[in-house]
């Protein structure tokens, strides 16, 4: 009966919380800790086989953010798809925010003080974005879709905070929300064509732009693109991460050994260039282990997407998973000379908190996917007795 | 409504595995990209990282010393102290220099190049405040070291010259590097870094110099040394002992000062080992070694008695006089005139429509080759020169070591000149004039010879006819064991050397002749009584000198006297300094077992007497002292390492 009653009760959505958390997948937590501690390590060294200041503080704003991925994955899935434009519209309150006080503060600012944390609306925007378009795209089959027009309203969504998010001027976020949107539009069963419209329109249009840019500005646009041309600022950055990768070979110097992290020729080596010290001290053994674990994480990711019964579940779980792979790619990417440096900290490794948390957040929505994979979930986020 | 919602579910299956696909892939091109830097392209960035990380420090090896023939130091490093300050570790480096300042001297614009030298480097490097410390300044430092956080005090080696100038010209100096000195010794990039510029400095600095080490460290991305990786040390430079005795050496420049402007050479006959070598005026050799300032260099380079220049070497004189003894051998060895043919001297000859005189106005009477000599009467040697021809003289003063490069081993050797018919047609384009080679007899004209060849030329007729070259290294050494060996070596070499040396092939009777009139010239009344020994050997024999005087007209002054038709030595006096005649004499001594020939020049000493009483003097001392055969038993043979590691500059 109560096995029966539980399942019932489950396809309803009403567990109480600790069925709840019984429901949490402790697997990936498991896999989410091993990254971390790998991170934890590297800070270590990063600090010269110190725990302070980086890896201690890390750790203890780790274990927040497992208290507040656990939190979010018990919330009710429909409340959480209620309340997804309401959050969206609180994010982009908070940019606009940012972008008025970084005008009277004189200059780019990405963060409100909130007194225990900086808050960076730009990181929240990531999940903002992927509910906001899941909540917009869930119950709409093909056909709804298929006119142009019907996607005008989910491509202001989009275009709102990015235009936001540039003028603070954080190109790098930009690109990923846009790249996380494009990859929702593209679960959510937009036709391709319409794609490569978009994608001609948007190469045709830069030829104007880019016309009228000054020449300062052009020069600025070279350089990140071609780090190189700027051998003292970013090229100096690039040219010694890659000399650090380069030098750790496969098996790496050793850990605390790295000759370029510790002797500074690496700049941000606990933040933006830290998987250069990784790759440095562990080798590309040492890399491939976090490419493992990171991808241990997608493949999770997308097993959640498959399993859950309902659009809105499956375009989070996506839009989830695809956010965290941009993280991790552009960052590694970047290190490696492969791509403009942006500053995208590498997830769960990198210092810093707000990205900590926010992934964290993240990691919330998507276990909160997982736990509610079976609930029946109506045109509008209500229960569907159908 | 199902059937649709099961398009949609295929639909994003499908489309889920596509974007993870691509999400692969893309994770595919990190993974070849971390391939490429870290397994392909992998050596070239450890070296990269290396080369980042690794910096090569070079350690200055101490400079070899310049040792004289028993030990004696003529060139050493010494340490010096200075005081240095290091930024970050001062609290405020201008108050820090101002407390400096009580303590000791400091200019103002030295200030102003500290204030410059702290804004210019990273806050580690440490600044040179003051060099050259004395002791007291030393100690007064260091007594208030509390008051002053980041000055420290350093030492370092520089060179010391103990005998100052008078070996200045024969040792040279040693100072900074020019940009044509680079020839990718690593060494000589080293800021600071000095080398031998002149003198024997110079021409043995490959030796003298060493070999650098190298310290590796590891440095950060600041430049700041965070350890040492590997030390090796260099090898210190090579210690040349000369063939010199110091105290000869000053004994003959001490000599040479009471003259204006003079030069002296000393030599063994037999092994040719030089034992005086010094020219007057000298200059400080340390002077170069911190810089002359300009009016230093000045003073220095406008000085009509060329302070600068090596007499003994680079000096060009007519041989006057002194070349009758040459002008003598030739006519001997060509058989033109017979030793006791006696030729009559009226005071004059005449030649076409011209007169040359002789210098004593009445004349000598008939004179042999041995009186011609003593007297060093002129019609006699004119009129040999005139049976001669100038090639004849040429080739004998060719083989006496005349106008020919010695190869005594410092810089700037002159050759000279010994005019001969096919010179003078090559050089002017006008055939020879009879008249000119009476001029070649009595040394005049265009015949131009240095110190060094004066005194090889001296050697060779003392010896025997025995074709010795000068030479100035006795040996070099690595250790200080071996030049204490050398030093204390008792073994006279000249009997061994004699032996080796070939002949020039002149006649013992002719040189005999020769000799003769130069012992007369001494020590029988003839122009050189001056040069009487005052000392007794062991034996209680009197010391005697060989000797011929000189006298060597400005060739100005020639025309002019020549329009007077009268030289007269009173007139010498009357004239400006640089006007006057060059004082010349070479000897060789003891006349009845010879050993020692110099040659001494007095730039407008007025006449060869003056030399001669030079000489005399010095060679009273090389005789008391013989060092040819004698080992110095009276000081301590330097001893020690030959130089103490010299410390990096921080």
């Amino acid at each position: 009966m109560s096995e029966l009653g539980f399942n019932a009760r489950l396809r309803r959505g009403d567990m109480n919380a600790s069925e709840k958390l019984w429901q949490v997948s402790w697997s990936l937590v498991l896999w989410l800790c091993c990254i971390f501690a790998f991170g934890f390590a590297m800070l270590y060294s990063a600090a010269g086989g110190k725990l302070m200041p980086w890896a201690e503080p890390q750790a203890a704003r780790f274990v927040i953010g497992i208290a507040m991925m656990l939190g979010v994955a018990v919330l009710d899935i429909r409340s959480v798809m209620r309340f997804a434009y309401v959050f969206y519209f609180i994010t982009i309150v908070l940019l606009v925010a940012v972008d008025i006080k970084g005008v009277i503060g004189g200059g780019a600012q990405r963060w409100i003080d909130l007194g225990i944390i900086n808050l960076q609306p730009s990181e929240l925007a990531k999940p903002a974005i992927v509910l906001a378009l899941a909540r917009y795209f869930h119950g709409r089959n093909l056909e709804d879709i298929a006119s142009p027009l019907a996607l005008l309203a989910p491509l202001t969504l989009v275009l709102l905070p990015v235009g936001l998010v540039i003028k603070q001027p954080d190109l790098g976020t930009a690109l990923v929300i846009l790249m996380v949107s494009a990859a929702t539009f593209f679960m959510a069963g937009v036709r391709m064509w319409k794609f490569i419209t978009v994608g001609i329109a948007g190469l045709a249009a830069m030829f104007p732009a880019w016309a009228m840019l000054h020449e300062y500005q052009r020069d600025r646009i070279r350089i990140f693109m071609d780090p190189e041309r700027d051998p003292l600022g970013t090229g100096y950055h690039i040219l010694q991460s890659k000399i650090a990768l380069g030098s750790g070979g496969l098996f790496g110097k050793g850990f605390m050994e790295g000759t370029q992290s510790h002797l500074s020729f690496l700049p941000e080596r606990q933040t933006d260039f830290i998987f250069t010290m990784l790759a440095e001290e562990l080798g590309m053994v040492g890399g491939l282990t976090l490419l493992a674990l990171y991808a241990m994480i997608l493949i999770y990711g997308y097993a959640i997407a498959f399993r859950c019964r309902y659009q809105f579940g499956r375009l989070v779980a996506v839009g989830i998973t695809t956010t965290f792979f941009l993280y991790f790619f552009i960052n590694i990417a970047m290190v490696m000379g492969l791509i403009p440096v942006v500053g995208v900290p590498l997830p769960l490794i990198s210092y810093g908190g707000t990205a900590l948390l926010t992934l964290m957040f993240c990691m919330g929505l998507l276990m909160n996917v997982w736990v509610h994979r079976d609930v029946q979930m109506a045109m509008r986020g209500g229960f569907g007795d159908f | 409504m199902l059937s649709r919602d099961g398009d949609w579910t295929k639909m994003f299956n499908r489309r889920a595995i596509v974007l993870g696909g691509v999400q692969g892939a893309l994770i595919t091109t990190l993974i070849a990209r971390m391939y490429y830097l870290q397994v392909v392209k992998s050596d070239r960035y450890k070296m990269l990282a290396d080369g980042n990380r690794i910096n090569v420090q070079l350690l200055p090896p101490p400079r070899g010393r310049i040792l004289d023939r028993f030990g004696q130091p003529l060139a050493v490093n010494s340490q010096q102290f200075r005081v240095l300050v290091i930024p970050e570790q001062a609290n405020k480096v201008v108050d820090t220099i101002g407390v400096l300042a009580n303590l000791i001297e400091i200019a103002d614009y030295e200030r102003d190049r500290i204030k410059r030298e702290v804004g210019r480097h990273r806050s580690f490097v440490p600044i040179m405040v003051k060099e050259n410390l004395s002791w007291e300044e030393m100690a007064r430092i260091q007594v208030n070291a509390a008051d002053l956080p980041g000055v420290i005090i350093d030492d370092a080696l520089t060179r010391h010259y103990p005998l100052n100038e008078a070996a200045t010209h024969l040792l040279g100096y040693v100072s900074s590097v020019d940009e044509a000195d680079l020839n990718g010794d690593p060494l000589l990039q080293l800021p600071g870094f000095r080398i031998g510029k002149a003198g024997v400095e110079k021409v043995h600095d490959a030796i003298l110099r060493g070999k650098g080490g190298t310290n590796q460290v590891e440095v950060n991305a600041y430049g700041r040394v965070v350890r040492e990786l590997n030390r090796q040390e260099g090898d210190p430079g090579t210690d040349v002992l000369l063939t010199i005795d110091e105290r000869l050496q000053r004994v003959a420049y001490e000599r040479l000062k009471e003259e204006e402007s003079a030069s002296m050479a000393v030599m063994d006959i037999y092994t040719g080992e030089m034992l005086v070598m010094t020219s007057d005026p000298g200059y400080d050799p340390h002077m170069f070694s911190r810089a002359p300032t300009p009016q230093e260099w000045r003073e220095l380079s406008t000085n009509p008695r060329s302070p600068l220049t090596n007499k003994a070497v680079a000096g060009r004189y007519p041989p006057g006089s002194t070349f009758k003894l040459c002008v003598a051998l030739a006519g001997l060895e060509n058989g033109v005139i017979q030793a006791e043919q006696f030729i009559h001297c009226p005071g004059h000859t005449t030649l076409g429509s011209r007169t040359w005189y002789c210098w004593k106005k009445g004349g000598h009477g008939s004179v042999n080759m041995a009186t011609a000599i003593t007297q060093s009467c002129d019609c006699y040697f004119y009129e040999v020169a005139r049976r001669l021809g100038v090639d004849r003289i040429s080739a004998m003063a060719h083989k006496l070591g005349l106008g020919e490069l010695t190869g005594v081993g410092v810089p700037n050797e002159q050759k000279g000149l010994i005019p001969t018919e096919a010179w003078k047609k090559a050089a002017r384009g006008e055939p020879w004039q009879q008249g000119e080679t009476l001029n070649v007899g009595i040394g005049q004209g265009q015949v131009a010879v240095t110190p060094i060849q004066l005194c090889t030329y001296v050697a060779r007729i003392a010896n025997g006819g025995l074709a010795v070259k000068p030479t100035l290294v006795r040996a070099t050494v690595t250790t200080a064991a071996a030049a204490a060996k050398v030093a204390r070596d008792e073994t006279d070499n000249g009997p061994m050397a004699m032996q080796k040396l070939e002949s020039i092939g002149i006649s013992p009777q002719h040189l005999a002749v020769v000799q003769r009139g130069m012992f007369g010239c001494v020590n029988a009344g003839g122009t050189a009584t001056r040069a009487i020994l005052k000392m007794k050997d062991a034996e209680k024999k009197d010391w005697q000198m060989a000797g011929k005087t000189g006298s060597s007209q400005i060739h100005s002054i020639k025309r002019a006297e020549r329009a007077l038709g009268e030289m007269s030595m009173s007139k010498q006096e009357q004239r400006p300094w640089e006007l006057r005649d060059h004082a010349l004499f070479v000897a060789f001594a003891p006349f009845h077992a010879p050993r020692y020939a110099v040659a001494c020049v007095i730039e407008h000493g007025k006449a060869g007497a003056q030399a001669a009483a030079a000489v005399k003097d010095v060679m009273e001392e090389v005789l008391r002292l013989d060092p040819s055969r004698k080992v110095r038993t009276d000081d301590t043979i330097a001893s020690g390492p030959s130089a103490t590691p010299e410390k990096s500059p921080t």
